[in-house]
């Protein structure tokens, strides 16, 4: 899952964990091809994602943690690719950039055949599943779980594309992804109260609720979330903005009633 | 101007006893030889046109691109040789890409001519190279605004607001000095482009030929692109107008 460090053990030199650099590939003093998974360092947390009347609705906070610290506040995970799509990440923030870097030259070269053509959700997606799974086989992984929508005219008119891949390759298309803590927390809800061609007012009420649970239950999230949609006259990510919270619990107040102390 | 080279003109390593390298010299017959490229800057960015010879009615209309983008920001005309031209554009691009690899940030039009003409430079100075065949004008518009650069087979790089290759360029680069470019917007420039072009083209010697346009300014988001469909019609038909008008007089 993400956030969690893992170390795959080589046939390589026993480096201790703490001086191993970040970034991935490290051969073997005898010059073999051990590598090591890395780390990841600065995260994000979950995306949560649907298919709605128009299109697709994307949301996440905006915070990256560094370990358990609350580092980074204002984040944006989610982030335009080309005309047709929106990407959303979450764990490893450099390994985003660096696949935001690699859309770029995509979406360049596109732009530069100047042909009419652009690609489309579902080929980004291939694209990137294609990415991370080689990765993955190099022991050398991008820590994300990415998550793609858009809406592309095909042979059936407009078509809306939701799908997710993360670090090893696993993808799959659905109505409705999240990743990280939103599979545990946000999914279930999702299954039960999603439906085809919700309106977008419905679909933020829906995200908002998803969001509110993962507010309050991931330690990771933060209280400033964006919400961004794709739809056939392109993309938008909303400026972040905050939920309202409830912490009147009566169990919230005087904590420390039930506890025993020394003085 | 054509002065036989006997025996300095065989390898373009060999330098002629006045001082000229003569494969060079050849390699600029191949781009005056061929259609009229015409590049212009106006006052909020470049417009550029190809008057593009049909040699076969079988081809499609819009195959045979000889203005490519090579950035988001840049597009450069080919003048010449079409293949030796694809390698230029293609070797442009790559330029432009690993700039922004290393930098992060958008290559200047400036640094772009010069890495072109580097290139095309270094064809000339190996004799198991032959030279470029053809002449660019690369258009862009970044930080510095819009800007043009010509580059020819000699591998010489200049900065012009108006330039033309090919067999119209004396007859178009007379036009363009009667325009007064500071003044004229990206709209109209390709009005006069087109005029330009059409003018140029000698209906005895060559017959079919298709109109290529493309722009960058601000209207089109400082993005190199085919000028939208409607302007191009629009711009052929006043062309055609003002070319009807000519030969009435």
């Amino acid at each position: 899952m993400d956030g969690f460090a893992k170390s795959i053990g080589g046939g390589g030199p026993n480096v201790p964990a703490g001086s191993h650099p970040a970034g991935g590939s490290q051969a073997a003093a005898g010059g073999g091809a051990t590598q090591r998974t890395q780390y990841p360092y600065v995260t994000g947390t979950s995306v949560i994602a649907l298919k709605y009347k128009d299109g697709v609705i994307m949301a996440c906070d905006t915070g990256a943690s560094y370990g358990s610290t609350l580092r980074y506040k204002s984040v944006e995970r989610i982030k335009a690719v080309g005309k047709h799509s929106i990407i959303g990440a979450s764990g490893e923030y450099s390994d985003f950039q660096e696949i935001l870097r690699y859309l770029d030259e995509l979406t360049l070269s596109d732009h530069m055949w100047d042909d009419g053509n652009s690609l489309g959700p579902k080929e980004i997606h291939n694209y990137l599943t294609r990415v991370m799974y080689n990765r993955r086989n190099k022991f050398d992984p991008l820590w994300n779980s990415l998550v793609i929508g858009g809406v592309k005219k095909g042979p059936k008119g407009d078509e809306k594309y939701l799908g997710m891949v993360n670090m090893i390759g696993t993808h799959f298309e659905e109505n409705h992804v999240a990743t990280g803590f939103g599979n545990h927390l946000a999914i279930p809800i999702l299954r039960a109260e999603w439906h085809e061609d919700m309106t977008f007012e419905e679909a933020v009420k829906l995200v908002e609720k998803c969001l509110l649970v993962l507010l309050y239950r991931d330690r990771s999230s933060i209280n400033k979330f964006q919400i961004a949609k794709i739809t056939t006259e392109g993309s938008t990510i909303y400026p972040p903005y905050s939920l309202k919270t409830y912490w009147g619990f009566t169990h919230f107040e005087n904590p420390a009633q039930g506890a025993v102390g020394s003085w | 101007m054509s002065s036989i080279g006997t025996g300095y003109d065989l390898s373009v390593t060999t330098f002629s006893p006045d001082g000229r390298v003569f494969q060079v010299e050849y390699a600029t017959k191949a781009v005056d030889n061929s259609g009229t490229v015409v590049g212009i800057k106006c006052k909020d960015g470049i417009v550029l046109g190809v008057e593009k010879l049909v040699t076969s009615k079988m081809m499609l209309e819009g195959s045979n691109r000889r203005i490519h983008s090579v950035h988001r920001h840049s597009g450069l005309a080919v003048a010449g040789l079409a293949a030796d031209g694809r390698q230029i554009v293609s070797r442009t691009k790559s330029e432009a890409a690993s700039y922004e690899k290393v930098y992060g940030e958008a290559i200047s039009v400036k640094e772009l001519a010069d890495r072109v003409a580097s290139y095309v430079h270094l064809c000339t100075l190996y004799w198991w190279l032959r030279p470029f065949g053809c002449g660019v004008i690369l258009g862009g518009y970044d930080r510095d605004g819009p800007q043009l650069y010509m580059i020819e087979p000699s591998g010489v790089s200049y900065k012009y607001f108006g330039a033309a290759l090919g067999k119209g360029r004396q007859a178009a680069k007379t036009e363009i000095e009667k325009l007064k470019l500071s003044e004229l917007t990206c709209r109209e420039g390709i009005v006069e482009v087109a005029k330009i072009i059409y003018g140029v083209h000698d209906e005895a010697k060559d017959k079919a030929f298709e109109l290529e346009l493309s722009w960058i300014c601000d209207e089109s988001n400082r993005q190199h692109q085919k000028v939208p469909n409607e302007l191009l019609e629009q711009a052929k038909a006043a062309a055609q107008a003002a070319l009807e008008e000519m030969d009435a007089d």
